[in-house]
């Protein structure tokens, strides 16, 4: 059995008496693995809110099918090869609806935000200053853990709404390029949703409740994700100003590489701007918890 | 060796804002905010040996929570240094958060909805502990606090005193050297007092570590801690035994005087400061320097059937002391 080190415990090994095991690759996996074990086991507390909070999702694509179809029905077709809306036919529409439904269980961080503001407010982030764990990945891994237990139990409701749907889906199956490339802007989604909204849950340092910024925020990416239309509807001008923003990586933009609305020469490029942007949200959400942490432990408690 | 815990001149000011009464003065405070410096450690100096339990007394807003915080790292100081096993705490580095714990009656670091068993297990993997230690430590903790039946409930469902145990066993787990308890018997009944003081002075003797204790329950104190430091007004006012506390602060002896005749004299105040009277039984609070001529004048002038010399109770001298300082 090793020390944790040896070049502390030789400086301050009078004094010890446990025994730690050192912090090992395998070790590591065990850990976070527990850390997830633990984040599902508290999930499931609740069995009830949890299957509810499932099998609500489904909800909403009856009123957008019920919606869309009045829409494009007043513009007097509403068939495959009718009239289109910034790019999409009803069948197409429905499709994205559906689709933002998958790129939304990948990007949606419910309470995160708010979770970390709490946290903070209320003291709880001193565990984190108190043991040898670090928040962001603890917060990380215990969401992993509950879109893992999501997936998991929605897969079969997912699967029996789009056989019911299957007739939207107007081109079948994209090819596996834009397959590969969908599943890559899903991971992609899931960090950055997860990493935006924890940048936002750090601002909780500066001020102590973030809920109505928090509304702000959800409210921009409510219509400048794609979560209620495609982008394409955007005017002109709106919709290059929302291209340069993040949000439309967390629903628009997994749907329209599926429905094959991304041409192919500019996919790569775009998968790449979204792992900038995943990129400059992990180390936004460091370094806001960094000085954070500074500010928290100077300041008070 | 250095001391285990040394604490040097240090300090720490918190920023406050300074909200005033009304709804003008909130609109205000809007715009233009005012600040004031809460000092609540004004420089305390603090060496602690290996294997002492040093129990902190002092009245609330006394510095002595934001002085556990300070030597468990959760905040910076203002200035000063302190080291607790060589490190300094506020650097957080691992190897000193693998070696102590810090335990707050008033906190939970449990999962709520979960069994306290599977915190033990996360706890495990967050330090690091082999897992026969782990299963040997654990063993022996729930046996002497008595909770093994309780592992598998969830902790939502204990009493305040069984989760203050298993938040006890948490804070163990990991056979920290030093444990920092802030106020660990706070709101429990008599009975789970003495369990919790009881388990805390077997396990410190057995182990030998240190700890730095904040309780306001004298009892705690006198059963657990041969040294006492008072913090009062962010300064460390006494460190010492906890019968010296007596001798320094209280100048003054309780007199217990039994009289043998039927009226009261009038002029029993003339021997010191009367605290009650049920006649034929008087207490008199005497300096202590007084004592010897007085009892002789009241032997001498009175008939007297028995007399007692006591001192003060500690909790009063303690109070009147906080008293003095606030």
């Amino acid at each position: 059995m090793q020390l944790a080190s040896e070049e502390s415990a030789s400086k301050h090994g009078v004094y010890t008496s446990g025994t730690h095991l050192p912090n090992t690759l395998p070790r590591r996996l065990m850990t976070w693995w527990m850390v997830m074990r633990i984040a599902l086991e508290e999930r499931l507390a609740y069995r009830g809110d949890f299957a509810l909070g499932t099998l609500m999702r489904f909800l909403p694509i009856i009123t957008q099918i019920f919606l869309w179809g009045a829409v494009f029905s007043s513009l007097g077709d509403d068939s495959a090869t009718g009239k289109k809306l910034g790019g999409y036919n009803f069948p197409d529409m429905v499709a994205y609806f559906l689709l933002t439904m998958i790129a939304r269980a990948f990007s949606s961080m419910p309470g995160l935000a708010g979770g970390i503001a709490s946290q903070i407010r209320q003291g709880e982030i001193k565990r984190y200053l108190i043991q040898p764990v670090d928040l962001v990945g603890f917060l990380l891994l215990s969401r992993l853990a509950h879109k893992l237990a999501y997936y998991f139990v929605a897969t079969v409701p997912f699967a029996f709404v789009f056989f019911l749907c299957r007739g939207y889906f107007a081109d079948g199956f994209p090819p596996a390029h834009l397959f590969v490339a969908f599943v890559g802007s899903l991971v992609m989604g899931f960090l950055l949703g997860f990493f935006l909204e924890a940048t936002i849950g750090m601002i909780g340092f500066w001020f102590l409740e973030v809920s109505s910024l928090l509304f702000i925020f959800m409210l921009f990416s409510f219509f400048l994700s794609g979560h209620m239309f495609p982008l394409t509807l955007l005017p002109e001008g709106v919709l290059t100003v929302v291209n340069f923003l993040p949000f439309k990586y967390l629903a628009y933009f997994p749907a329209a590489i599926f429905l094959g609305k991304i041409p192919d020469d500019e996919l790569p490029m775009e998968l790449a701007i979204e792992a900038v942007w995943v990129a400059f949200f992990i180390i936004a959400c460091r370094v806001m918890y960094s000085r954070g942490v500074k500010r928290y432990s100077g300041y008070g408690g | 060796m250095p001391p285990i815990i040394d604490v040097r001149e240090l300090t720490k000011s918190y920023r406050v804002h300074k909200k005033r009464e009304g709804l003008m003065e909130s609109v205000r405070g809007l715009f233009h905010r005012e600040y004031s410096d809460v000092q609540a450690v004004r420089g305390i100096n603090l060496q602690v040996e290996q294997g002492e339990f040093v129990a902190f007394l002092g009245p609330n807003g006394a510095g002595k929570t934001t002085t556990l915080k300070l030597l468990s790292g959760v905040i910076n100081p203002t200035s000063g240094h302190a080291t607790v096993m060589g490190f300094t705490p506020w650097e957080r580095k691992n190897e000193y958060r693998r070696r102590f714990a810090l335990v707050m009656g008033q906190k939970n670091q449990l999962w709520w909805d979960l069994p306290a068993q599977e915190s033990y297990l996360l706890h495990q993997q967050i330090y690091g502990v082999p897992p026969d230690q782990f299963t040997a430590t654990l063993n022996e903790l729930t046996e002497l606090l008595d909770v093994t039946k309780l592992l598998g409930q969830p902790v939502r469902e204990l009493s305040l005193g069984e989760r203050m145990k298993m938040e006890l066993i948490a804070a163990l787990l990991h056979s920290p050297d030093v444990l920092f308890l802030d106020e660990p018997t706070i709101g429990l009944d008599v009975i789970a007092q003495h369990n919790i003081q009881q388990f805390l002075r077997y396990y410190q003797e057995k182990r030998k570590i240190t700890v730095l204790l904040t309780s306001h329950y004298m009892k705690d104190v006198a059963a657990l801690c041969k040294r006492v430091v008072i913090v009062a007004g962010g300064l460390v006012q006494y460190d010492g035994s906890l019968a010296g506390i007596i001798d320094k602060f209280s100048g003054n002896k309780i007199v217990t005087l039994q009289f043998g005749i039927a009226d009261r004299p009038s002029d029993l105040s003339r021997l010191g400061t009367l605290l009650d009277t049920n006649w034929p039984k008087v207490r008199i609070s005497i300096a202590r320097a007084e004592i010897p001529r007085v009892l002789a004048e009241a032997l001498r002038d009175y008939t007297i059937e028995d007399v007692s010399v006591e001192d003060p109770p500690l909790e009063d001298v303690i109070a009147d002391l906080f008293h003095q300082v606030a």
